[in-house]
């Protein structure tokens, strides 16, 4: 692909004009899903499409943008859209979490805190958090107008009847500003409070959906429970192999064919930065 | 160890480069060339500009050699060029009925004002492999004829004179055209978009749906009224200009479908029409989509709604195969962190069960 014969960001102006028209209107309605004429975009439906639409049409010259995936910056995917805009809108790319205006994510939310203006951008392969329990789009978005979330209620009901806890672990609904139930994308539900009251705007494209959603900042962000079965963020109980956090959410590696194991951030950054922090720490106490 | 989960850009780009070697080949055999694919393999170009939405041979024909063959792959490329195009306006409707036809059949039938035209078809060839073919030479010409002076109306007209068919929705030129890669697809869909959508949809999707009405899933009692296959002009109304403009030729196949009449207490019976549409050479394709439309005016037309065939939102939603081919392969990214939490949750519920069981035991000693 020559960058020359495409436009800033590869969008036409016109394109992003209506993407940002939704974006405007999602953030109006926090938690309200948006319908927006999604296009085809050089890599497929299901592999970041929408929120590379997202990320395309906020993007400006200034931006310093980070992707990740999985909570990584290398992986091959993350890989591929950093590249992608590099190429197509010439912007600095990051893997710092501070550093960044723009975070476009797949399945996490950084363990570092995000602050004011920064704008974290989620992709999206169903945004319906209601589409498991009804497959019909005209049914879900006849529940969403009444705000007819039993089923919903039901379902995690019947999972502590059924296993003894709710058996949601990502994608774990939340309700937003006290309205709509929402489909935070599948990050685990460790990351859920991370939405709540955040002070960075939370955007959310399904391409292949066709929808738009935002939590703009400072926003009440609620994981759906029962007040005598309360949520709880899962972890697993060990600390980084590499940096020792036990706060940050794991990867697990195997090791062998023998059951070895060893536990690692899933998020990159934050790992890097604890370990040379340490290292930093540990010449100080030479000197 | 750790790397080893990691892509890197450098592993990508060296997959990238022993993609294009494989798609290459044996350097010994010489390349295909564009106009190789676009001439012998014409009928793969006219699917992918079909289900790519884009009619363009060349354009066509280069997305099926960098896709080494997969159609579906092909059809993705075209349509990401094509997102991009600018848009000037729509052409004026086509008119199917001034055709320069290549082939025209009517199972309706056996013969009628301008005949039946077999043209270039595999009907009726025994499916026998050509070893002679294998070799390549050359191809015996063809036999030529005056091409009729007489009209070739469309066979649903020549029942629409006597009533015996629904009408056809009259042509609104100066009514907005729905477009659902412009604006994304509300539901109900009314049949424009419909349209549009089993047009742009995946020929085996269809041709199994379609098949699915003929085994008593939504059953249509369809007969090919018409099939036909050629050459139409495409008219543009520029508005400096103030009328229509010619911009070229395209080749299209249109099937007519005759179903099940309906009638009622104010109504005589009339049979009720089916319609498919491609770009190019696409009988399997136009057969089908005219069956699956058919099926999926069951609402409009008052029947009730059982099989997929007519559920609209099933068949709207899941045709498109460059959605469901991204959206199926995506399976192949890492899904490592969401993995972990259900690993998590099913590792606390086996301790659990683990934990109840010896509590029985110990309550039954």
């Amino acid at each position: 692909m020559s960058a020359a014969a495409y436009n800033f960001a590869y969008l036409d102006e016109q394109t992003k004009r209506m993407i940002r028209r939704a974006i405007l209107k999602a953030i109006a309605i926090p938690g309200y899903q948006v319908p927006f004429a999604s296009r085809e975009m050089p890599m497929p439906y299901g592999w970041g499409t929408g929120g590379v639409q997202v990320t395309a049409a906020i993007l400006g010259p200034d931006d310093i943008l980070k992707v990740i995936d999985q909570g990584s910056d290398d992986t091959t995917n993350a890989v591929s859209i950093r590249k992608f805009f590099a190429k197509t809108a010439g912007v600095r790319t990051t893997t710092q979490t501070a550093q960044a205006t723009v975070i476009q994510t797949r399945h996490r939310i950084p363990e570092a805190p995000l602050h004011e203006g920064q704008v974290l951008v989620f992709q999206v392969p169903i945004p319906e958090p209601l589409r498991f329990l009804e497959p019909r789009e005209t049914e879900t978005r006849r529940m969403h107008a009444l705000a007819d979330y039993g089923l919903m209620h039901v379902k995690l009901y019947e999972d502590i009847a059924r296993h003894g806890h709710i058996a949601t672990t990502y994608a774990y609904p939340v309700r937003v500003d006290g309205r709509y139930v929402t489909d935070p994308s599948p990050t685990p539900k460790f990351d859920n409070p991370k939405m709540n009251d955040c002070p960075a705007l939370q955007l959310f494209g399904a391409g292949r959906e066709k929808r738009i959603y935002a939590i703009p900042p400072y926003t009440q962000v609620v994981s759906l429970d029962f007040e005598d079965h309360q949520f709880a963020p899962y972890r697993h109980d060990a600390a980084c192999a590499l940096c020792g956090s036990t706060e940050s959410f794991l990867d697990e590696v195997v090791t062998d064919d023998r059951g070895g194991r060893m536990f690692l951030c899933s998020d990159t950054d934050y790992c890097e930065a604890r370990r040379s922090a340490i290292a930093q720490d540990g010449e100080m106490h030479r000197e | 160890m750790y790397v080893a989960v990691k892509g890197g850009e450098r592993a990508i780009e060296n997959a990238h480069a022993l993609l294009a070697h494989a798609r290459r080949g044996d350097p010994a055999v010489p390349e295909v060339s564009l106009e190789q694919i676009a001439g012998q393999l014409a009928l793969a170009v006219d699917r992918v500009m079909s289900e790519g939405s884009l009619y363009d041979r060349e354009l066509a024909a280069l997305a099926i050699k960098q896709a080494r063959g997969d159609l579906i792959e092909a059809i993705f490329l075209l349509r990401a060029f094509r997102t991009t195009a600018p848009r000037f306006g729509n052409s004026e409707p086509i008119d199917t009925a001034a055709m320069d036809i290549v082939r025209r059949i009517s199972a309706t039938f056996k013969d009628l004002p301008g005949g039946q035209v077999l043209g270039p078809t595999f009907d009726y060839t025994h499916r026998l492999l050509d070893h002679a073919l294998a070799a390549g030479g050359e191809v015996a010409h063809p036999a030529r004829a005056q091409a009729a002076e007489t009209a070739m109306p469309r066979v649903t007209d020549l029942l629409a004179l006597d009533d015996l068919i629904e009408r056809s929705v009259e042509a609104q030129c100066d009514a907005p055209v729905g477009d659902l890669t412009r604006e994304p697809l509300a539901l109900p869909a009314e049949r424009d978009l419909r349209l549009q959508n089993l047009s742009r949809g995946d020929e085996g999707f269809l041709l199994a749906l379609g098949y699915s009405t003929q085994r008593g899933y939504g059953r249509t009692h369809p007969f090919a009224g018409e099939i036909r296959f050629g050459e139409v002009e495409v008219e543009f109304v520029a508005e400096d200009v103030g009328f229509a403009v010619p911009l070229g030729r395209i080749e299209v196949t249109e099937c007519q479908m005759v179903n099940q009449f309906a009638g009622s207490a104010s109504e005589p019976p009339r049979f009720t029409r089916g319609y498919g549409l491609t770009f190019g050479q696409g009988e399997r394709k136009a057969i089908a989509m005219a069956l699956v439309d058919r099926a999926l005016r069951a609402r409009e037309l008052g029947e009730d709604v059982k099989a997929p065939a007519q559920d609209e939102e099933f068949v709207l939603m899941h045709s498109d195969n460059v959605h469901a081919t991204g959206f199926v392969e995506h399976l192949k990214l890492p899904h490592y962190v969401d993995f972990q939490a259900e690993l998590g949750l099913v590792r606390r519920l086996r301790a659990e069960f683990a934990a109840a069981r010896e509590g029985l035991a110990e309550a039954a000693e």
